[in-house]
């Protein structure tokens, strides 16, 4: 039997909420809700690079710091400090991230993005993206676009969005791809897959994803112009 | 930043750079409960004027140690998140979160709040471990107290998971809260030339000559204590900041 959802649509999103200007001490932040995987980014610098050899003297370096918080796991306590997953991730949003951002400004410094995971229900590195393209936006650095993240895949056969963990993880085949998009161009920034699918399957997903990407990005320009409404900005998702 | 000299001369004068009185607390004081309430067992995110704080309570089961079989035990770790604040970097906690983790651990074991033999699931085999995670979001002054407030509230918030057998089944929490029969609080009171402040902003601190943290139990019994700071403190100093930290542990209290 088919994969079914029962609380939204195959292509709807969980519901999201976004909002800028957290962290009063960065030089921009945000939070960024979808479900119950919420994350929290906050940027700070431009700030000389050490060591002196990581200095680029054509532009600033963006640099992304991904963390989940030790009771932010589904299971037992995540044990803190970096591993090769929490690294490749921040190396990976870091990817996703650079492609709008314009440092030549700044040579020789480092732009640092800090990804704080406070609950995790599938979907982290997205809403990571998500919550550090705005606070990048926050901090008022020149740039080409937001970036939007949502993970697509086939649960069961059934191709959907915005996968949560019971999805993620669901017995009966999950392939999951978290896909981070400049909304404005439509090219892809970040593409990652875990699981087996054929090419029709996988052009199905993307395209879920890519109408996903603009839900997610008015969500995201909202939180922007309510910043300076001073208000909190909550669009459900379908 | 503010200058110390400036801090210190206001103090003389008996002002704070904000506006405040001595033994005032930024507003709001606020404590939100269950902000990450898929994952953790309990937590909750205190708010402190400008200073935030998260802290999320993880139960597992361990082995008890020889000396107390019959106990389950607390730990408590703290870790000053570079997302929170510019001075902070990357990295193993720094003696900072070590002593915050400590203070916090201490006021909350010392008061014996939290009955630990409730904690023991079976002599000398299996007890529970109650693992409080502290991370400062916005770290703008008094993280002590802020943490205190935050670890305690995220145990008052804490509900036992489900067992099958003898596994935790994490996704299912029951109804049982923790053993908890009291709230313990913390209120540090710093010393600026010869003033006595709460609740400092991050400037205020550094400008401190010292500082004594004092928690307490609810009937105001004192519980745990630690001195910081550099610069000694007299016998009758001691004893106006105890008096000056009971009488706002008491406020904080009500927040909870």
């Amino acid at each position: 039997m088919a994969y079914t959802r029962t609380d939204r649509a195959l292509n709807g999103l969980r519901p999201m909420e976004a909002k800028v200007g957290v962290i009063k001490n960065a030089r921009g932040s945000a939070m960024f809700k979808i479900g119950k995987t919420i994350a929290y980014a906050a940027v700070y610098g431009p700030r000389e690079m050490h060591p002196k050899f990581m200095q680029n003297v054509e532009r600033g370096t963006l640099r992304c710091n991904y963390n989940m918080m030790a009771f932010s796991g589904s299971g037992n306590r995540v044990r803190p400090g970096p591993n090769r997953r929490s690294r490749e991730i921040g190396l990976v949003t870091q990817n996703a991230l650079a492609p709008v951002l314009d440092l030549t400004e700044y040579p020789k410094t480092v732009v640092d993005v800090y990804i704080e995971l406070l609950q995790t229900d599938a979907g982290t590195r997205c809403a990571g993206i998500c919550a550090a393209s705005l606070a990048l936006a926050d901090a008022g650095f020149k740039m080409k676009d937001l970036v939007c993240a949502v993970s697509c895949g086939i649960v069961g056969g059934t191709p959907v969005v915005d996968l949560d963990y019971s999805e993620e993880s669901y017995d009966d085949h999950s392939v999951d791809i978290p896909i981070a998009m400049i909304p404005r161009t439509g090219e892809i920034t970040l593409m990652q897959l875990d699981g087996v699918l054929t090419r029709e399957q996988l052009e199905k997903a993307v395209l879920l994803a890519r109408d996903g990407i603009q839900k997610i990005y008015e969500v995201q320009k909202a939180a922007l112009k309510a910043k300076f409404a001073d208000g909190k900005i909550s669009l459900e998702g379908e | 930043m503010i200058p110390k000299t400036y801090i210190q001369t206001l103090a003389k004068k008996n002002a704070r750079h904000d506006g405040r009185r001595f033994d005032e607390f930024r507003q709001p004081v606020l404590v939100e409960y269950a902000v990450s309430a898929k994952s953790a067992e309990g937590s909750a995110r205190v708010t402190m004027g400008n200073t935030i704080v998260v802290a999320g309570v993880k139960l597992e089961f361990g082995q008890p140690y020889p000396d107390t079989p019959d106990e389950g035990s607390i730990m408590i770790s703290a870790e000053m998140l570079p997302l929170s604040s510019p001075e902070y970097e990357s990295g193993p906690p720094g003696i900072e979160a070590i002593e915050l983790a400590r203070v916090v651990d201490r006021g909350i074991r010392e008061s014996k709040a939290l009955d630990f033999k409730k904690l023991c699931v079976k002599s000398g085999e299996k007890m529970w471990t109650v693992m409080i995670d502290i991370y400062p979001i916005n770290a703008s002054g008094n993280l002590f107290d802020a943490s205190a407030l935050a670890a305690i509230a995220a145990l008052k918030n804490a509900r036992f998971p489900k067992v099958e057998d003898d596994k935790v089944v994490y996704k299912e929490p029951t109804d049982e809260p923790m053993p908890l029969s009291f709230m313990p609080v913390s209120c540090t009171v710093h010393k600026i030339g010869d003033k006595f402040l709460v609740d400092p902003t991050r400037d205020e601190e550094l400008a401190a000559d010292a500082r004594l943290t004092v928690a307490f139990t609810e009937k105001g019994e004192v519980c745990a204590m630690q001195k910081g700071g550099e610069k000694p403190l007299t016998h009758t100093e001691v004893f106006a900041m105890v008096d000056l930290a009971a009488l706002k542990a008491g406020e904080l209290r009500k927040c909870l």
